[in-house]
């Protein structure tokens, strides 16, 4: 197909540079510099689209990032399918693949248009007054037909195989839109050698004046000097100029995120270069220069594809050089649209008439149209329209009534005025202004440093416009930076007037008409005084209850007619109903630029210890626990992780085991009060603690429930090695730090975490002293020299070690601290001496066994932030003659002391080989009526190898006087019979610790 | 992203280097054992949570680990001081306690 609407008497594209695409399988040709929008009306496709709801034929409405109707999906290949593009907005490139959206079988028929048929019953409020019962079926059955039927795009099934970058910035100045307002502002920011960025959504700068041909700015063609004035300030040092970058994001303290889209308009991308860029931006000042928006008229069946903004039209006209139509009409209520048809008119299209409801429209425009021979109806109406998959006729009468005339047309540009683009200044948390005189929002009170120019601060005259945002520039460049330059001069003019319009629907009209408001999500004037009959009085519930303006346009050009017919209805003047909250982003913006880099592996850093290449090479299986990987279980061949696990149970208490503790959170606690420090931390006694040995301490928040636990060995007088769980390094050491700072600031006590120095293997079971005595030296480790918990320095294969005689599973045990660069040789060294005693690595799985055999509590497993020790069956731990530690007074509250909390218990099946689940529930009696009374729940459970049965470990509601008795977990599928029982199941004396 | 003055490196900081740690001014009392019920609820369980001013704890966590107070106005986010832990609570116009 041709581009027969392409004109070669208009527009600013090179007609030799040919670009081919599709949309929806057939080929068509454009021009480099089109978009796809103006492309497919090139050729003569105006049918782009479905509506939301009634599944109604759209059209491109707009030229901009402002359209609701013309969005498509855009393909480049299988996991590159980008839906919901506005084709107003994409670039067109060679090859490039678009297809319709929301639309079965196809574009031109679609099934779904029965809804239209249907509409009455689909008013606003319809969804949730209909699909109310039964109750169940919106979640399972209203919901995802609904979500099926109405809908948009459909989103990419494969991970996005795209790049995207972050970048962080700063400047003096951050101008906010390239129009002939924000070039003229950093012109003058500029100017004075402070920093200055320059953003613009636009591939070139020149905002409106891409349109406006009425425009001359020092001299000449409004566009010209628009791409020189970007010429010039791009050879500058102190300018960063953005294009295809989009503000979408006001936020604290001058903060704005801008999105640069870096390869979406490119035909075959580098695959260096990254497809989306965020910039964080952190301006000094900032310069908002976002221009206006101009609205459509609100009138029956005012959606039919050929219908559109009239200056949407003279962009494709002045830009592109597409005529929109060959017999256009004009529905407008502002003099803006006049000039539309006038450029429309000079081009040779005819202009079938303009239709003005004004009863006396006057001015230059005006005059000009009358001039050229356009017939001009003033004080009429548009009253319907026809045409299905194209306009193709207007009816039009007089306001007053009378007869009315059918004029055929094949488009029709309307324009009801210009929306002052507020959006940035609104999520800046400035207040907005109703100014009465021109029926507009506008910035009023600024909550930052920012100031607005032009179009977007209501300033209409482009001379104005050109004055306001030099002094603007200026005086941003000064107050930021303290700097001045030469004084910029730039002199504008034009014959343009973009005064005047209206808002909301004209009185009179018929109250059954489609009169659509917002074209995106559906809504017409009719659902928006049922919503306020229907008791909306607030323009927030309005909105959600009609759902005008919450479509991925956010209502660009529907809130304002939407405020003004609920205020209307309402008999309230529009300051008073009040306008919706502006929130970013301005535009859609992707999850990957957000995401940017944080995603796969760099989602989140992977801890590995010293020793991980080790355990990679002997087949260890590894689990995530936090951001560090550990090993799970070491499997021979053949083994499953059940025998793995049995097996290394078994060597453990038998030969011995060797295991990577390394990731235990360790912090040194030094200084004169170190004592008198930990003797607050934690509950247990530790000024009478002798150097060389440790102890098993807990530590509560000030509540009194348990918040970590840990052996520390006192290596001085005024120094303590404390362990910390793997999980609570970080918590625990910002717990310690708070108080040292905050509560104890007198105290003389550094914290330093040592996490990461020390790489730590534990040797456990019988052997363990035989395998490393060869390695040690400088320490003795006999029993008597080294009891059960003990802590000595001295070397270790030549390197300084932190010994510790400890044991987390029972059995005589040692933790070799050595620094982390050391870990893997030490290791190996022990690894080698273990294969003389049959030992065998053993990973995390097995440590949880043994320490549950021993009834070891695990701090987060077995407690859950509501556990005492006394629940735990720690009392033990805490220095009853100690006056003050924290969580004290917490251990005083009456709940705390009260009878009846739950215990610690262990946990018998009934049948030894049954496996309880962890988390299940306990209850006393099985035959009880759902829902049932539940008195408890399992912590811990495990197969225990070396018990012959299965263990559990439970907090159980007065658990400890219930040893004997039988309780029982109901599953899914059975009733599990078990006997409570002490916690530790396994060499209940102790008598292993000792080898 | 805010931007908050960290009083002892005595600069602005963006706000990924802090973490907040909650109601500023509420001290520990001693001896913490003789307090009532209540008492100890008022203390330990009990915050203002005001629309307006607020005093609040922050940590330069990924800076010097300083804890530090700081007054911010909760309706427009802005922080209207910092200060070091230990120094006097500031009376500001408008603060709620």
């Amino acid at each position: 197909m041709s581009e027969t609407y392409r004109l070669s008497s208009a527009g600013r594209l090179t007609p030799a540079r040919t670009a081919r695409f599709t949309f929806d399988g057939q080929s068509y040709s454009g021009l480099e510099g089109d978009t796809l929008a103006s492309a497919l009306l090139a050729n003569g496709v105006h049918l782009v689209g479905r509506s939301f709801k009634y599944h109604r034929p759209r059209g491109i409405l707009s030229a901009g990032a402002e359209e609701p109707n013309a969005l498509v999906g855009i393909h480049r290949d299988a996991a590159r399918k980008t839906p919901n593009v506005r084709a107003t907005v994409q670039e067109l490139y060679d090859g490039l693949t678009a297809v319709s959206q929301n639309r079965w079988p196809s574009l031109a028929f679609d099934v779904g248009e029965m809804n239209n048929i249907a509409s009455p019953m689909f008013s606003a409020g319809f969804y949730y007054k209909t699909f109310m019962w039964p109750k169940a079926a919106w979640t399972k059955f209203y919901e995802p037909r609904i979500r099926e039927a109405a809908g948009l795009g459909v989103a990419p099934d494969q991970p996005d195989p795209d790049r995207y970058g972050h970048c962080y910035a700063h400047c003096d100045v951050l101008v906010i839109g390239g129009g002939a307002s924000g070039l003229a502002a950093a012109l003058a920011a500029a100017e004075t050698g402070c920093r200055v960025i320059l953003a613009d959504e636009q591939a070139q700068v020149g905002g409106a004046l891409r349109f406006e041909a009425g425009a001359r700015i020092d001299g000449q063609d409004g566009w010209a000097w628009a791409q020189e004035a970007a010429v010039k300030l791009a050879t500058m040092d102190n300018v960063r100029l953005l294009t295809r970058t989009t503000a979408f994001g006001y936020y604290a303290q001058n903060m704005v995120g801008l999105v640069e889209r870096v390869t979406e308009h490119v035909s075959a991308p580098d695959a260096a270069a990254p497809r989306e860029r965020l910039w964080e931006v952190r301006a000094r000042r900032v310069v908002l220069a976002t221009g206006a928006i101009e609205r459509h008229m609100v009138f029956a069946d005012n959606d039919r594809p050929g219908i559109m903004l009239a200056s949407a039209a003279r962009a494709y006209l002045n830009h592109y050089g597409v005529a929109v139509g060959r017999n256009v009409g004009v529905y407008t209520a502002t003099d803006s649209a006049y000039a539309a048809a006038i450029d429309l008119h000079k081009a040779g299209v005819k202009i079938a008439a303009i239709v003005d409801v004004r009863d006396a429209p006057a001015g230059p425009a005006v005059e000009e149209a009358s001039a050229l021979g356009i017939e001009v109806l003033v004080g009429c109406m548009v009253v319907r329209t026809g045409g299905r998959l194209r306009v193709s006729s207007i009816a039009v009468q007089p306001k007053s009534g009378g007869s009315t005339r059918v004029i055929p047309v094949d488009a029709l540009l309307t324009s009801s005025g210009w929306t002052p683009a507020v959006h940035l200044f609104s999520q800046s948390r400035g207040k907005l202004a109703f100014d009465e005189a021109t029926q507009r929002f506008l910035p009023g009170e600024y909550a930052q440093d920012a100031v607005s120019v032009g179009a977007c601060n209501g300033t209409d005259d482009l001379a104005s416009v050109i004055e306001e945002a030099v002094a603007a520039g200026e005086k941003a460049a000064r107050e930021s930076s303290g700097k001045k330059g030469k004084p910029v001069s730039i002199k504008a003019e034009t014959s343009e007037n973009w005064t005047g319009g209206m808002l909301g629907s004209i009185p009179g009209e018929d109250s059954n008409a489609k009169a659509f408001v917002d074209f995106q999500n559906d809504v017409t004037a009719k659902d928006i005084r049922l919503a306020v009959r229907e008791g909306m009085r607030s323009i927030e519930h309005v909105k959600r209850f009609t759902t005008n303006g919450m479509a991925t346009d956010q209502g660009k050009t529907s809130n304002m007619h939407g405020l003004a017919i609920a205020a209307e209805t309402l008999g309230k003047p529009i300051p008073q109903v009040g306008l919706t909250t502006f929130r970013p982003p301005y535009t859609p913006v992707t999850f990957g630029a957000l995401v940017g880099h944080a995603r796969g592996a760099l989602f989140e850093p992977t801890r590995r210890t010293a020793m991980h290449s080790w355990a990679e090479s002997h087949g260890a299986v590894f689990e995530d626990v936090g951001q560090w990987k550990r090993a799970w279980y070491f499997p021979n061949p053949g083994e499953d992780m059940h025998a793995a696990v049995n097996r290394e149970c078994k060597a453990v208490r038998t030969t011995a085991g060797i295991f990577d503790a390394s990731t235990l959170g360790k912090i040194e606690v030094v200084g004169p009060d170190a004592a008198a420090f930990m003797e607050l931390l934690y509950t247990n006694p530790w000024q009478k603690l002798e150097v060389g040995r440790c102890r098993y301490g807990v530590m509560l928040r000030e509540d009194g429930f348990i918040y970590d636990d840990g052996v520390v060995g006192r290596l001085a007088p005024d120094r303590f090695h404390v362990t910390t769980t793997t999980g609570g390094a970080a918590r625990v050491l910002n717990h310690m730090e708070d108080y040292l700072q905050t509560e104890f600031p007198d105290l003389k006590v550094w914290l330093t975490s040592i996490s990461e120095q020390w790489a730590v293997i534990a040797v456990q079971g019988p052997k363990s002293r035989e395998i490393i005595a060869p390695l040690v030296k400088g320490i003795d480790i006999s029993d008597e020299a080294m009891p059960h918990m003990s802590v000595r320095e001295g070397r270790i294969c030549g390197v300084p070690t932190r010994l510790f005689r400890m044991s987390f599973s029972g059995e005589r045990g040692f933790e070799i601290n050595v620094p982390a660069d050391y870990g893997l040789a030490v290791w190996e060294a022990v690894w080698a001496e273990g294969q003389k005693h049959d030992a065998v690595a053993y990973g995390t799985e097995t440590m949880h066994v043994l320490r549950a055999e021993k009834g070891f509590i695990i701090v987060g497993q077995d407690t859950d932030g509501t556990v005492t020790p006394n629940d735990a069956g720690l009392d033990w731990a805490i220095g009853k003659k100690k006056s003050d530690f924290v969580g004290i007074r917490g251990l005083m509250r009456p709940d705390l002391t009260a009878k009846g909390r739950k215990q610690l218990v262990g946990l018998r099946t009934r049948d030894p080989k049954t496996v309880l689940e962890e988390g299940a529930q306990i209850v006393a009696d099985p035959k009880q009526p759902v829902p049932m009374k539940m008195i408890g729940h399992v912590t811990s459970s495990y197969w225990s190898e070396n018990c012959g049965h299965s263990i559990a470990l439970a907090l159980i509601a007065d658990g400890r006087a219930r040893m004997g008795e039988r309780l029982f977990v109901p599953m899914p599928d059975k009733v599990i019979e078990v006997e409570v029982v002490s916690p530790i199941f396994f060499d209940e004396k102790g008598e292993h610790l000792h080898g | 992203m805010l931007l908050i003055r960290c009083p002892y490196c005595e600069e602005e900081r963006p706000e990924l280097e802090f973490r907040h740690a909650g109601e500023a001014h509420i001290a520990r009392p001693a001896p913490i054992t003789d307090i009532s019920d209540d008492d100890f609820e008022g203390y330990f369980f009990i915050r203002s949570n005001p629309k307006g001013i607020v005093y609040e704890r922050w940590r330069h966590i990924h800076g010097c680990a300083r804890f530090f107070n700081a007054v911010r106005d909760t309706v427009s986010d802005k922080f209207l001081m910092t200060y070091k832990a230990g120094e006097p609570k500031p009376e500001l116009k408008g603060s709620s306690r």
